[in-house]
């Protein structure tokens, strides 16, 4: 079998105890060609699992990985609220709903497609995904409602999966979809969103360096309440743009959907990057609550990344375009 | 109606002013063990908010479950349950202003201007406010029982915008509020009914 099993709290695991050989040779084989991001047609796709191992379902285990760019040193949000606070209504609108409830979502297997307007369309498979050279990201996460945390992710660049897909130069948009599994997402029988939960970002934005898939969290394999197996990381947008349990990432030309702005259009925009001096039509954005203290504190442009994005909507009236 | 309030504070009200405080009580003893959850300060505001729309949700239903049981006792259970849904509106709105905005009244200010669901949810309360300092009987004598029972007709506005203001806050899912939304029009178009009836 691909997968094997890990026992939680084993500690420091190397990467060869939890990589078949054959693999993992194969892997140095490929970083020593310099290719870095560990992924070839050898090893991707559904073939190289059959995904029976009801025993993988709930992977566990401490994650490799070494320290990454643009971590913030803020004081961390404690682990138990990260995972017991989300907003995930596939399974419930309640904030409590997705510690109770992701549980029943098996994540293994599980693969993501690339598709769509690329040089190489491909699938997948999280196992493959998982090899990937890992970094960890210090992020904070600013929700509409006006809340935020501080997260420890761990993952790895979007730009690198999309380059591996050669997007064509007619692809100006990346559209992402989460997993519609409605025998394991529970909220799947409310109607309360249209499903499955899609999102996008313009190119430029998905290639910035800001932007991270996430398969972990706090060193540890992402919980379901949290995206897992592999969620998208966008620390300058509202969370809603972190789109969860990703299976689908589609180049396209024109702008996608995104679940929210169907909902309500006037409520909330493609680009619903944080912005203090834009106020949500029913409540105001110029404030936050950092989970675990006490006052507000004021909400920065851009969630505190300027620096890093701000070129990105130079020419652009964030007013209209929120 | 009024009448039966002679009889004063007997036992089956104390059972009801302990039963409202019940929720006060839960939600103070979940603070003192740390149990308020991930956001305690959004948990305090919004359990006081339903709490107060939920008594004034059931103060309206004591009027018709007093017709169609005909049980005129339980006609005295309005006023305490009437004034405890009114101590409950108020802590939610002092705790909004003290713990979630912490006296920000420039913010506090532009929230009750700008955002629909808190104009609704001020004006309500602030309806609410004549209603409960005349709920003693020695108002009633000094302004009289038609001047008070119209006064208190403004319920019938005051719940609705408490339901509305409840509805405009649920992000997406509103199931709560209509559910609210659908037993406030059971309870005034009882009312209606009624009204038409006695035309008749």
């Amino acid at each position: 079998m691909f997968i094997k099993r890990i026992r939680p709290g084993n500690g420091d695991i190397s990467e060869n105890d939890v990589t078949p050989k054959d693999v993992y040779d194969q892997r140095r084989q490929i970083m020593k060609l310099g290719l870095g991001f560990g992924i070839t047609a050898a090893v991707a796709g559904c073939d190289v699992m059959d995904g029976t191992d009801a025993e993988a379902a709930q992977v566990k285990g401490k994650l490799a990985f070494k320290p990454g760019p643009f971590s913030t040193s803020e004081k961390k949000t404690e682990y138990d609220a990260v995972t017991g606070y989300n907003n995930f209504y596939e399974f419930g609108t309640d904030k409590l709903d997705p510690a109770k409830y992701a549980a029943s979502l098996n994540t293994r297997p599980w693969t993501v497609k690339l598709g769509g307007l690329c040089g190489k369309p491909q699938t997948l498979a999280i196992e493959t995904l998982l090899k990937n050279a890992l970094e960890e990201r210090i992020y904070r996460l600013r929700c509409v409602e006006g809340w935020s945390m501080v997260i420890p992710w761990v993952g790895f660049p979007l730009a690198n999966l999309i380059k591996l897909a050669e997007p064509t130069s007619k692809a100006k948009y990346v559209a992402f979809q989460t997993a519609e599994k409605p025998k394991e997402m529970r909220g799947l029988r409310s109607n309360v969103l249209d499903w499955p939960y899609v999102e996008g970002l313009r190119m430029d934005e998905a290639l910035n360096p800001l932007a991270f898939l996430a398969v972990g969290l706090y060193g540890d394999l992402l919980p379901n309440q949290n995206g897992a197996p592999i969620r998208l990381v966008v620390p300058w947008k509202y969370g809603f743009k972190s789109i969860k349990s990703i299976t689908d990432i589609t180049f396209t030309e024109r702008q996608p959907p995104t679940s929210w702005q169907r909902y309500g259009a006037n409520e909330y925009g493609f680009y619903s990057n944080v912005n203090p001096n834009v106020d949500h039509p029913r409540w105001s954005q110029a404030t936050e609550r950092r989970i675990g203290e006490f006052r507000r504190r004021d909400t920065l442009m851009f969630n505190g990344y300027g620096d890093q994005v701000a070129g990105m909507y130079r020419n652009m009236d964030l007013k209209k375009f929120f | 109606m009024v009448k039966s309030n002679k009889k004063g504070f007997t036992l089956d009200i104390a059972f009801i002013c302990l039963i409202c405080m019940l929720p006060l009580m839960w939600l103070i003893w979940r603070g003192y063990n740390g149990d308020l959850g991930v956001n305690p300060i959004e948990t305090i505001v919004r359990q006081l908010g339903v709490w107060g729309l939920r008594l004034l949700i059931v103060g309206l239903a004591i009027t018709p479950v007093v017709r169609i049981f005909k049980q005129p006792r339980l006609i005295r259970w309005r006023r305490p349950i009437g004034l405890f849904a009114f101590a409950y509106i108020l802590l939610h709105l002092t705790s909004y202003i003290g713990i979630d905005q912490y006296f920000d009244w420039s913010a506090i200010w532009k929230d009750i201007v700008k955002r629909p669901y808190i104009t609704f949810g001020m004006v309500g309360f602030v309806l609410l406010i004549p209603l409960a300092v005349t709920s003693f009987n020695g108002a009633i004598k000094a302004i009289g029982g038609r001047v008070w029972r119209n006064l208190h007709k403004l319920i019938y506005l005051i719940v609705p915008l408490g339901v509305l203001h409840y509805f405009l806050l649920a992000k997406a899912d509103k199931t709560m509020p209509l559910i609210y939304g659908a037993i406030l029009i059971v309870l005034l178009g009882w009312r209606l009914l009624e009204a038409a009836k006695r035309r008749k």
